[in-house]
Formats: structure tokens, C-alpha cells, sequence
């Protein structure tokens, strides 16, 4: 009630031009998915769900994304921090490395991970007493994914810390806690909402990785690269409803995690 | 207990230059200034929020210049309460004891006691967002209260609160005082000063320029500037006498058998009367007008000023008065003459004292 008188008080012939602009763009996002799901039929849907060779790609990509993700919350997280409370020489030059692999073409990151992580490298030829290689292996995967997944990850994380009131902090220390004791009751919490934000972001970045992953491990398949497998010998068709699946897949963990994290804002709130 | 010895920091453009200071055990020391003389940071200097440049800071001998923040005894109250958003009142209260691995036990009587003392026993599981200006100044007060600071700094307490609340927590404070507590209280409120203090630090340009009891400053401003700040020549220590129950009536300031007639919601008590020298008018035959206070005394004083000339007249006890050279003249006034003055009982202002 109230917002529509609100939109007629306003009515500018302007807004209606921008929303027909607003209209493509949506359409333009929303029919190339719609088309896939209507001409997928639910029975090839059901037959895909049923293939071994897919749910393990669904399974590998899902838990791939997730362990970078987690791994680096603990090496990153921190870091974060740092980076908005503190000032250090080449902090500028800091923060455009972490960008960084957004702008480096995905394949080449591939390359470049294959390069860092290949038998003849250091690393290559450190774990290979241990009998992994980690070309075509999980971790190799993960290293990808992370490889261009990363920044989001940090710089919510960092903008998350910045809007901690710094006079929070100086209150505990105060009230005799110690740094550590600062940053894991205080800082933290309050910057939860979005490191967590920043891991579904990387988390969901991660799993929708094609370029790089396709270059460190074909092998064992994650989802993006079955899809691409089966498109490349089967056609179209045979491509679509595993898209379809892994799709649906994404969507409800995504907004499932989406829900949960806008319920903790509403108990801090209260 | 506190020894402060010629503290001083750059902070930009802001300086804060050989400061020294005293404080003993139990006193209620009031730093009055104006805002950005460095109050505040006299404060985070004291926490260890602030690293000093040069100077000592010494707790029962104790040198704690150069001390971890969180090693300091020393607890400070923000102005804006700066409670823990994301934790309950309890948690919030808590937090400074869980810091010290306080036992459970030993954590909620300390918590229950406090709680009844301040009187926030009820909000106890609410959240920090909920409550009200006075409410998140006694949880914050609390919070720092539970750990038993030997010190106790408040910056500006009472500036952000409804006049309701901060009678109420002026009252906390001075029962704080007379449990024993040490406290710091910065202000730019001088009656805030003189209704709270025992001592009085006044602050200039950052570095203190005057220090003494509410009467030393107030009668005898050292510094110009304290004397403009202060505003107040006329700060008279005696007695109120409250009118009874009826608001128009006055109240009674008595000051060495002289009944001054005030108007003042404050209670029977010892306290101070202040009045502004402009208000008070001079003649030389006691006229009749609808000011209450009429009294004869002599000139004892003049002294010149930016503001007029300064006429001091003993009335039984100094008063003084600015009024302009022509007055003088007309008035043909002179050292020793007898002279009726009079003001208004709503120029009058009464402080209560603790």
C-alpha cells in the first residue's frame, strides 16, 4: 500500500525507459538458464542424477572448493586483518597482488599453477618422496581453484575488519585481554558476516572454475570439465542436464548459506 | 598513588606538553577543559592506549610508562559506552573477568553484586543496542568496575545523557567516590566539576594550568583563561535552605548569616552559589524593584578588565560586580563607600555539593 503510493507520488517516464533496460538484463541472465532447464526433461535429469561418473565429478568439485576455501580462511583470515588495521611500506603494492588473479586469464593461471606445482618444480619434487604427484590430483585442484578464488575471500574479509569499530578493540585490551584474546572475541565476531560472505563467494568462485583446473587435472573430473568432456563427444544434448544437475546443486547450497548467514545477522541485531 | 611526570606527545598538530600530575588514593579528580585541549588523550595516555613520548607514568610507585595496556590496573570508560555490540549485557559485563580466568563462581557473585549496586540487574541478558543512554552508561561502568580497577577514568560521562539519567549516575558516581574508588572524570562541564570533585585539574592547549579544590579555582582563577572559562566571579561556599514543597517559592542560600533568595529544585545542603557579576546591579539608595535580593555592603575593590570594571563589595562576604566606567562615575563610587546591591533570585545558581 505504502509503496505504491510511493511509486506513483515519483512517477518519472525516466524510471520507466531504465526499467525496460533492467528487463533485458535480467531476461538476458534468466532465459539462457530457463531455455536449459525446459528443454532438459526430468527423466534425463533423474538418468544423470543415476550416473556414477557424474555425482563423483559433483562430489570432487563440491569438496575441492570447499577444503580451499577453509584452508585458506585460516591462512588468510589473519591476514585480513592486518591489512585493515595496519600500515606497512608496500601495503599498496600488497593489495594489488592479492588482485591479482582476477585479472591474470584463467588459463594462464592454469599454467602458471602447473609450472609451481609440476614435477620438476620445488614443490613437484619436495612432496614426491612422499609418493604424490600433484598434477591431476585433488590437491592440484584445489590449488587452482584457490589460485583464482582467493581474492574475494580477502578482501571481504579485509572490509569486514575495517568496519570494526577500532575503539572496540582498544576497550578489551583495557579490559586486560590479551591481542589474541582481541581478535578471537572481538574483531572476529563482529567481522563474521562478512568473512563468511567472502567464503561463500570464494567457495562458490572455486567450484565454477574451468580454465585453470582444466590445465593442472583433466583428471579426476570436476563438474565444469565432465561438462565440457561430454559437450566436446556427445553434443549438446548429453551436456545439458548434467548442467542442469550441477546447477541446482550450486544454487541450493548457495542459498542455503545465504539464509543461514542473514539469521545470525538478525540475532546480533536483536 | 599516581604520579604523572611531565608527560608529553605529538599527535599531529595536537600537542600534549609536560604534564605532571598527582592523584591520591580515594580522591575524585575532575579534568575540566574545553574540547581539544587533551582530555582524552591524557586518558588513552593513563590506559596505555596512547604511547607517550617522554615523561613517567607511576601507580603506587609502580613505573607503568612503558606497561602493556592490558597489564595496567587501570580502567577507562568511554565517553560513547563503547559496549561489545555482539555480546549480551552479562557477556559484556563478564568480560574483563573471563580475561583474568575469574572462577565461575567467584565471577557471578561479583556480577550479582555489582548488578544490584548499579541497578542493572534486569537487563542483564539483553542486548548492548536495547538500552538506553543512562542504561549503557552503567553496564559500561559496570564492566569496568568488575575487575576492581585501582583506577578509574571516565571521559565525559554525563555529556551524552537526558538530565534525568545523568542525575542518576552523578548520584552513582559520588556513592563510587565514597565507597573509596579512584577516579579521573574529564569534562568540559564545570558543574560536573564542582558537583563531583574533591580536586580540580583545569587543562589549556595541553598542559594543565591550574589544579585545586572547586573553591581555589572558582574564587581564584590563576590564568585568564581559567577566569573566562570559569565565567564566574562570584562562587560563594554556604548552605541551601530548600523551599518547601511549593516550586514558586524560593530556596535559601545562606552564606555567613546573609540569606540569599535563589530559585533551585536542589535539596537542603551544602553547596555553592554562583552568580554571574553582570547580573548583579548597583545603586546608591536601596530602590525598589522586583529583585529579591537587595543588600548593603561596602566597596572594597576595583579592577580593571576587558569585559568593564570589577567592583568588589563586601556584603558580609566579596561579591563583585562588572559595570561599565560611566556607571562609576555617575554613581560617584569609590573605595570604602556604602553601597545597595541587587539581583534577581533567578540569577543565583545553586550546586550541590557531594
Amino acid at each position: 500500500m505504502k509503496n505504491r503510493s510511493l511509486l506513483q507520488n515519483n512517477f518519472e517516464p525516466l524510471h520507466l525507459v531504465f526499467m525496460g533496460l533492467g528487463g533485458v538484463v535480467i531476461l538476458f541472465i534468466i532465459a539462457p538458464l530457463l531455455g536449459m532447464f525446459l528443454k532438459t526433461s526430468p527423466y534425463e535429469i533423474l538418468e544423470t542424477a543415476g550416473d556414477k561418473e557424474v555425482i563423483n565429478s559433483i562430489w570432487l568439485t563440491l569438496w575441492t572448493a570447499m577444503a580451499g576455501a577453509l584452508f585458506f580462511a585460516i591462512v588468510a583470515v589473519p591476514f585480513a586483518y592486518l591489512l585493515a588495521r595496519k600500515e606497512f611500506p608496500f601495503k599498496r603494492l600488497v593489495s594489488g597482488i592479492i588482485d591479482l588473479p582476477i585479472v591474470v586469464p584463467h588459463s594462464a593461471a592454469g599454467i602458471a599453477i602447473l609450472g609451481f606445482i609440476s614435477r620438476d618444480s620445488l614443490l613437484g619434487q619436495a612432496v614426491e618422496p612422499l609418493g604424490l604427484n600433484l598434477v591431476g590430483s585433488p590437491i592440484g585442484i584445489i590449488a587452482a581453484m584457490s589460485f583464482v578464488s582467493i581474492p574475494f575471500l580477502i578482501n571481504a574479509a579485509r572490509d569486514g575488519f575495517v568496519a570494526v569499530p577500532e575503539r572496540l578493540e582498544k576497550a578489551a585490551l583495557n579490559l586486560g585481554a590479551s591481542p589474541i584474546r582481541v581478535f578471537l572475541t572481538i574483531s572476529l565476531p563482529l567481522a563474521w558476516r562478512s568473512i563468511l560472505s567472502g567464503l561463500i563467494l570464494m567457495w562458490a568462485r572455486g567450484m565454477s572454475e574451468f580454465g585453470a583446473v582444466v590445465i593442472v587435472a583433466y583428471h579426476p573430473m570436476i563438474s565444469p570439465i565432465l561438462i565440457y568432456e561430454r559437450f566436446s563427444s556427445f553434443g549438446l544434448k548429453y551436456a545439458r542436464p548434467i548442467s542442469v544437475l550441477f546447477l541446482c546443486v550450486c544454487l541450493a547450497i548457495f542459498i542455503l548459506l545465504r539464509l543461514l548467514s542473514g539469521r545470525r545477522e538478525n540475532v546480533t541485531r536483536r | 598513588m599516581l604520579h604523572v611526570d611531565n608527560l608529553s606527545v605529538s599527535l599531529g598538530d595536537f600537542k600534549l606538553s609536560d604534564l605532571s600530575m598527582t592523584v591520591e588514593e580515594g580522591e575524585y579528580i575532575v579534568v575540566l577543559g574545553m574540547s581539544g585541549v587533551g582530555k582524552t588523550v591524557l586518558l588513552e595516555l593513563l590506559s596505555g592506549l596512547l604511547k607517550c613520548d617522554q615523561g613517567s607514568i607511576k601507580l603506587h610507585g609502580k613505573d607503568i610508562t612503558h606497561s602493556k595496556i592490558q597489564s595496567r590496573p587501570i580502567r577507562l570508560v568511554y565517553q560513547d559506552q563503547a559496549l561489545f555490540p555482539h555480546l549480551s549485557v552479562r557477556k559484556n559485563l563478564e568480560y574483563g573477568l573471563r580475561c583474568q580466568h575469574t572462577p565461575v563462581s567467584s565471577m557471578n557473585r561479583t556480577l550479582d553484586a555489582l548488578s544490584t549496586q548499579l541497578k542493572i540487574d534486569h537487563l542483564l541478558d539483553r542486548a548492548p543496542a536495547t538500552l538506553s543512554g543512562g542504561e549503557a552508561q552503567r553496564v559500561a561502568l559496570g564492566r569496568a568496575l568488575a575487575t576492581e580497577p585501582r583506577l578509574l577514568l571516565l571521559d565525559e560521562p554525563l555529556s551524552a545523557l537526558d538530565p534525568q539519567s545523568r542525575a542518576t549516575i552523578q548520584m552513582l558516581l559520588r556513592n563510587l567516590h565514597r565507597g573509596g574508588q579512584t577516579i579521573i572524570h574529564v569534562t568540559h562541564d564545570y558543574e560536573e566539576a564542582v558537583s563531583l570533585a574533591t580536586r580540580i585539574v583545569l587543562m589549556e592547549n595541553g598542559t594543565i594550568v591550574q589544579t585545586g579544590t572547586p573553591n581555589e579555582i572558582f574564587r581564584s582563577p590563576k590564568t585568564k583563561f581559567v577566569a573566562r572559562f570559569v565565567g564566574i566571579r562570584n562562587f560563594v561556599a554556604g548552605e541551601l535552605i530548600s523551599a518547601s514543597d511549593n516550586l514558586n517559592e524560593t530556596a535559601h542560600f545562606i552564606k555567613n548569616g546573609i540569606q540569599i533568595a535563589i530559585m533551585t529544585e536542589s535539596g537542603s545542603g551544602p553547596g555553592y552559589l554562583m552568580l554571574r557579576s553582570e547580573d548583579i546591579t548597583l545603586s546608591n539608595k536601596p530602590d525598589e524593584t522586583s529583585a529579591l535580593n537587595v543588600f548593603k555592603g561596602v566597596i572594597t575593590d576595583f579592577i580593571q578588565t576587558s569585559a568593564g570594571v570589577e567592583v568588589v563589595i563586601d556584603i558580609g562576604f566579596d561579591l563583585s560586580a562588572i559595570i561599565t566606567q560611566k556607571s562609576i562615575q555617575r554613581l560617584s563610587l569609590d573605595i570604602g563607600k556604602a553601597i545597595f546591591i541587587s539581583f534577581k533570585a533567578t540569577a543565583g545558581r545553586f550546586i550541590g555539593e557531594s
